[in-house]
């Protein structure tokens, strides 16, 4: 009887979890869809082509020369932005865990500030400061950089925390029992068990600047430093083809692909090193769900 | 021995922290020169006043009668309607969907919970496009709405698309920490109540909630704070002044118009507004982590 009273219960959820997974996913699918039609709509079928990928040899995203231009700024961005921000979170991880007093409060205040302020506030706060107070940075390249690692530090900061904690002291404590110093515990205890949260890190990142639209559009200088979203933003509003939806795409693929990389990546890691956890704790990591 | 560890840790933390300071903090004070500082007589252009002596609050006055009172007024108000009917509606679809999920998946979790993770990593211009393109005039929505003889324009200006677009474009960040916070609890507890005769409504009110209150208000706030400072949905969804939120200003102040002051301002105004939120979530966050920890 319990039985049944429970399967009574949980009918409308199921209806709803699968009415939510339908609604968020097929327009995405049908958008995708669209960037292989063979006419200039994005929403009357006109049979299937690559013309708006690879073959039309000026409109198609890989030929446009503007569309190539803001694909390679998207790339070199979130390239350069993993190479400053990680070393940058990672120490700065390491030393708010450990800090005592006054100082490590200020230190966590301010690293948890960033999670919680609107894009809107960092990037017009960015804008009024490069063109007002550090004028020797240009809008462009160098303050989109400067915005995309201030804005994405605080989760490298998060996910490495989350992993010191997890690990605890005592495998430092061990090898600094066995003789070595602070810094070689650092070095040759720690620095690897890191490891899933440096790759955690790489995979949020990277999808994050890749996708920014908000600080890296106050932050740009025109079309020299236009990125994939500033350039799907601007043609949404006119009448594009579905190259956009192609450019779009395009941009799913890139954060899915080094997602999945990231995923498999870390469950073959805590596999190697016997930890447990799979796919369900490697989700976790890149998703910061449990923090 | 301790004094030099401390010292080890805090230069780890000095490039990062010298990072925030110089790149976060410091612009929320160039923001407040610009806010309370002149107009240059020749281009009217905003001379930051960076000794806070000499903060002139001529203009600041203005924007704050013109948010309470003024032709801002209407902008702030549907700011905070919005938001509210958005959050009404992410908790309506998300709370059911996240409870299931942690609750009544069984072995089909990790597959439901990687279908719910993909919207999380798609960008959200993709999914303001996807509607963009349904949504149009002789969309797949729209001309499925015709047969049922309603004939809409969907893109021009009406506050149901705006609502329903941020809720699309929010909610998987509600979902999935709701879901961390309802899968941590200790279902034994509600199991107990169920026992001790509660009916399942009882059981959900009187524990359930009680026990995940503080994680269900952080991660509500964790979507409220965006959505607040949103312009692009809007901007995308609707295009018309009729829908317009405190961000599309502060954009077209500072990105459009030669009045970057009015948009130095209203940065300000919106983050001493969100400040509460924040205040409130810290002390959600911190309550979270007792409840689960003790």
């Amino acid at each position: 009887m319990g039985r049944s009273r429970n399967i009574k219960q949980t009918s409308p959820l199921v209806f709803m979890i699968w009415g939510y997974i339908i609604w968020s996913l097929v327009p995405v699918i049908i958008a995708v869809i669209y960037s292989f039609n063979d006419g200039r709509s994005r929403t009357v079928w006109q049979g299937f082509s690559l013309r708006w990928w690879f073959t039309d040899p000026y409109a198609s995203i890989f030929h446009n020369a503007e569309t190539r231009g803001a694909i390679g700024h998207s790339l070199v961005l979130a390239i350069v932005t993993l190479l400053v921000v990680t070393p940058l979170g990672i120490t700065l991880a390491v030393g708010a865990q450990r800090m005592r007093g006054r100082g490590a409060r200020l230190v966590q205040a301010l690293t948890a500030a960033p999670l919680i302020t609107p894009e809107i506030v960092v990037g017009a706060a960015l804008l009024i400061t490069f063109t007002r107070l550090f004028t020797a940075i240009p809008l462009g390249f160098a303050a989109q950089l400067l915005g995309n690692v201030t804005f994405s530090l605080s989760s490298v900061v998060v996910i490495v925390r989350a992993r010191l904690v997890s690990i605890g002291a005592s495998f430092e404590e061990a090898a600094r029992d066995l003789g070595a110093t602070r810094l070689q515990a650092l070095r040759y205890a720690l620095l690897p068990m890191l490891w899933p949260s440096v790759m955690a890190s790489l995979v949020v990142v990277f999808a994050t600047v890749i996708d920014d639209f908000v600080i890296t559009s106050f932050l740009s200088a025109g079309v020299s430093s236009e990125t994939v979203p500033l350039r799907i933003y601007s043609s949404v509003k006119g009448g594009a083809t579905p190259a956009l939806n192609a450019l779009a795409t395009l941009l799913v693929l890139a954060s899915f692909s080094v997602l999945i990389v990231g995923l498999f990546g870390l469950a073959a890691w805590r596999k190697q090193q016997g930890e447990r956890g799979g796919l369900r704790a490697a989700l976790a990591d890149v998703t910061q769900m449990d923090n | 021995m301790l004094k030099s560890s401390h010292r080890l840790w805090a230069g780890f933390a000095i490039p990062g922290t010298v990072w925030l300071i110089a790149l976060f903090a410091v612009p929320f004070y160039v923001v407040a020169c610009v806010a309370f500082g002149t107009i240059g007589p020749i281009f009217r252009d905003a001379v930051p006043q960076w000794s806070p002596l000499a903060w002139d609050f001529a203009q600041a006055q203005q924007i704050a009668i013109s948010l309470a009172a003024g032709p801002l007024q209407g902008v702030a108000l549907r700011t905070i309607f919005y938001v509210a009917c958005a959050m009404v509606v992410c908790f309506a679809v998300g709370f059911p969907v996240a409870y299931y999920l942690a609750r009544h998946a069984g072995k089909q979790k990790l597959m439901l919970l990687v279908l719910i993770i993909v919207p999380f990593w798609v960008n959200y211009l993709m999914r303001m496009l996807a509607w963009v393109n349904l949504l149009s005039t002789d969309g797949l929505f729209t001309r499925f709405m015709r047969i049922f003889g309603i004939n809409y324009n969907w893109l021009d200006g009406s506050p149901v698309t705006v609502i329903i677009g941020l809720v699309y474009g929010y909610i998987p960040f509600l979902i999935l920490p709701l879901f961390g916070t309802l899968e941590r609890l200790d279902w034994r507890l509600v199991e107990a109540a169920r026992d001790l005769g509660a009916n399942s409504w009882q059981a959900f009110r009187l524990v359930t909630m009680p026990m995940s209150k503080a994680g269900i208000v952080a991660a509500g706030i964790l979507i409220a704070l965006p959505m607040f400072g949103d312009y692009y949905t809007n901007d995308l969804l609707s295009r018309s002044p009729s829908t317009e939120m405190i961000g599309n200003q502060i954009d077209f102040f500072l990105n459009a118009s030669s009045q970057p002051q009015n948009g130095a301002l209203l940065v300000l105004a919106l983050s001493i507004f969100l400040l509460l939120f924040m205040s409130f979530y810290l002390r959600s966050t911190g309550q979270a982590a007792r409840q689960t920890t003790g």
